[in-house]
């Protein structure tokens, strides 16, 4: 992280909290189009796969054509691709969603992989950045404070999604296929199409959470680019209670937290730095201890979730 | 836990639910798949269920053929996939099957490849095999294998004046106990807090994977180990040896021993039994009494010191010392092996064989025909989609049904 260079220990919370922004994005991304699949009452686990393949083909797009937009477009319908695989085999019968969201990370992380390895070296073009801090003289706090616009896109999804299930037919056929899907087909609500709709419209975002990853933060395209954040952002989900504004802000606490050891060494607490790089996981685990419970079901939750009815 | 006094109220619920386990294995739905079974299933299952033993012991084979048929046609199908995968990106799927074949199985020296590569497959799919009986679909199987190697070093480098076997048995015994207790607090956080335990595992992957690096590269960590930090080695006279004078070390046979033991353990003692209903109708086992969490935290524990153990092999025999070789990804092919098994521990033995192959492979897929090494996993991937369709496809050709009338 440059900005701690100059800054001292003054580093650690500007770090943390540019890095709020900047490494949330692709949580945000991921967890609202998770959120969305989640309340239609199907889990994506392989939003990971997803997260892989939309990079991969942004950084890809954008190198070939020039146009980093492009390349978000291509991350989006590779990622809505990915989710039609899902959504139809996980709604085969006797097929339980959790596996298939397994076979999805391995699927999509090696067709990214696989397809991705010639574009390891070369250099994409980027997204542009909005400076939010141009006022301030210091370099690196400038650059910390360099914001993607998707994040405004992101952070808009969010707010319309909230106002799309509250008040929309739409969102209300989602819900009703999320909470009870005998009574949403009594209504005449077609169940697999609502829900594989639901599937490709999370995957597309989720997609889109990829391209940031290889276009603007960290900015290129490597295997480990992800990170298990595609996992760490269906746990977000749950955190959230399976509402979309509040992914936002769960995002953004754990963009914080993934900027924790790398901000930590930039100050030259380097002790424990890998063990500091865990823990946006340790963060997650913690969350979900202390938010689930076996008692009651979760306020929120979609009532067939994982029931496979 | 094996063996305990059964009271005659559960006496009478296990036959209710042997009479419905086996309809249900065969007919309804895969028993390990169903994470919360809509209560509905079991009894309409044992409603099902004809008091004849003749209508079943007639069905019998025809269910054994369609389990060896549908996985055998997926294979298949995902193998012609694969050509055609290969085929886009301009390699001749029929020179990339012949490749395959020759570094898998073509000769002994690629058998031994394949062997040495089949072990710790066996013993993570069974991390994965094992829980999911209970319903549990447990993945923290690579998180298992790094913390049960790492584990296993540490022990091993403790006890410096140690002869050999007892070096290789504080081993074992380490990487089994911290493989065992890294699982089974998946399975604890699953039953004392109702956390996700596929998400829970998952995410504990990423944290052994970091507290093995924080290890090799501080406490632990070898100074003359440069380019790849490591911890000191386990002395050579105190590796696992060989078998015979093959390459293929005593990993192999700890891993088919340890599938027959579990298949074992799964289907012919109570504590499987119990498990098996947990997994049938978890709340039907409840209300019989059994011990749910206590079966939940053992059956966890056991299928953690499976991928512990094959952290140890690898530390054992091949690596030689703990280091991010440990993170090969053979915990999550493991999975894909427990899939494709269909859970069945003497099946995992098979599959892994096969994936060992593939694996083996990698490296003249990409000499040869110079495809990436990811091609592998593209096709464990293709495998794995496969499989899980073809899980769809039971019950649905009469041919495979029972003929009773």
């Amino acid at each position: 992280m440059s900005a701690n260079e100059s800054l001292g220990l003054w580093g650690v919370p500007i770090a943390v909290l540019a890095s709020a922004v900047r490494g949330g994005t692709p949580f945000l991304f991921v967890s609202v189009g998770e959120c969305l699949t989640e309340k239609s009452g199907k889990i994506n686990l392989g939003l990971e796969g997803v997260l892989l393949m939309g990079a991969m083909s942004a950084y890809a797009i954008s190198y070939r054509t020039g146009s980093p937009w492009a390349g978000v477009a291509a991350a989006g319908c590779a990622g809505m691709l990915l989710g039609a695989i899902h959504a139809w085999l996980s709604q085969r019968p006797k097929v339980n969603d959790i596996a298939v969201g397994i076979a999805m990370i391995v699927f999509g992380s090696g067709l990214a992989f696989f397809l991705g390895k010639p574009y390891i070296q070369p250099l994409a073009p980027q997204l542009p950045g909005i400076g939010f801090a141009n006022w301030c003289g210091n370099p690196s706090i400038r650059s910390a404070f360099k914001i993607c616009p998707l994040f405004f896109l992101g952070a808009a999804v969010a707010f319309a999604m909230q106002w799309f299930f509250k008040s929309t037919r739409w969102g209300l056929y989602i819900r009703a296929v999320g909470d009870k899907p005998d009574a949403a087909r009594a209504m005449g609500i077609s169940v697999v199409k609502v829900r594989t709709l639901s599937i490709m419209a999370g995957s597309f975002l989720a997609g889109i959470g990829g391209a940031y990853l290889s276009l603007f933060y960290p900015g290129s395209w490597t295997e480990r680019i992800s990170g298990g954040q595609g996992i760490m952002a269906v746990a977000l989900v749950i955190f959230s209670r399976w509402n979309p504004v509040q992914c936002l802000w769960a995002s953004l606490l754990f963009g914080g937290a993934q900027a924790l050891g790398p901000a930590l060494q930039g100050v030259g607490v380097s002790s424990y730095y890998y063990l500091f790089n865990a823990s946006p996981y340790i963060l997650t685990l913690l969350v979900m201890i202390v938010t689930c419970s076996t008692k009651r079901t979760l306020a929120g939750a979609p009532g067939a979730l994982g029931s496979g009815t | 836990m094996g063996t305990h006094g059964t009271s005659p109220a559960e006496l009478g619920l296990q036959a209710a639910c042997r009479s419905s386990l086996a309809a249900t294995n065969h007919e309804t739905k895969d028993p390990g798949m169903s994470d919360t079974q809509s209560p509905s299933v079991a009894p309409v299952a044992a409603t099902n269920v004809g008091p004849g033993s003749r209508v079943r012991r007639s069905y019998r084979w025809r269910g054994k053929l369609e389990a060896v048929a549908i996985p055998t046609a997926a294979i298949i199908v995902s193998v012609l996939l694969f050509g055609i995968f290969c085929a886009i990106n301009g390699a001749n799927p029929l020179a990339v099957y012949a490749s395959i074949h020759k570094a898998a199985f073509a000769n002994w020296y690629a058998w031994q490849e394949t062997l040495v590569r089949a072990a710790p497959l066996m013993l993570c799919a069974l991390c994965t095999a094992i829980p999911i009986r209970l319903g549990l679909v447990i993945i923290g199987n690579e998180g298992a294998l790094v913390i049960g190697g790492l584990c296993a070093t540490a022990a091993g480098l403790a006890v410096p004046h140690a002869s050999p076997l007892a070096t290789q048995i504080v081993m074992a015994a380490a990487g089994m106990l911290c493989g065992g207790l890294w699982i089974m607090t998946v399975g604890a956080l699953k039953h004392f807090r109702g956390v996700n335990e596929t998400i829970s595992g998952l995410l504990m992957n990423y944290i052994a994977i970091a507290i093995l690096n924080q290890m090799v590269n501080g406490p632990m960590r070898d100074p003359s180990s440069l380019n790849k930090p490591s911890s000191f080695p386990i002395p050579d006279e105190k590796m696992l040896q060989p078998i015979g004078n093959s390459s293929i070390h005593w990993g192999l046979v700890y891993g088919i021993v340890a599938c027959v033991l579990v298949w074992f353990l799964v289907h012919h003692t109570t504590f499987g039994f119990k498990m098996r209903t947990i997994g049938g109708n978890i709340r039907a086992a409840r209300i019989a009494g059994l011990p749910v969490g206590a079966v939940m935290l053992i059956a966890c524990f056991i299928a953690g010191a499976m991928p512990g153990l094959a952290g140890m092999v690898e530390v054992a025999a091949v690596n030689g010392s703990a280091n991010e070789s440990l993170n090969a990804w053979y915990g999550n092919s493991g999975i894909l092996v427990a899939f494709l098994a269909r859970q069945n521990a003497l099946a995992v033995i098979i599959v892994s064989i096969l994936l060992g192959g593939l694996l083996a492979s990698g490296g003249i897929l990409q000499r040869v025909h110079h495809l990436p090494d990811a091609t592998t996993l593209v096709f464990q991937g293709l495998v794995f989609v496969v499989i899980l369709f073809s899980e769809s496809l039971y019950g649905r050709w009469k041919f495979f049904q029972e003929k009773s009338t």
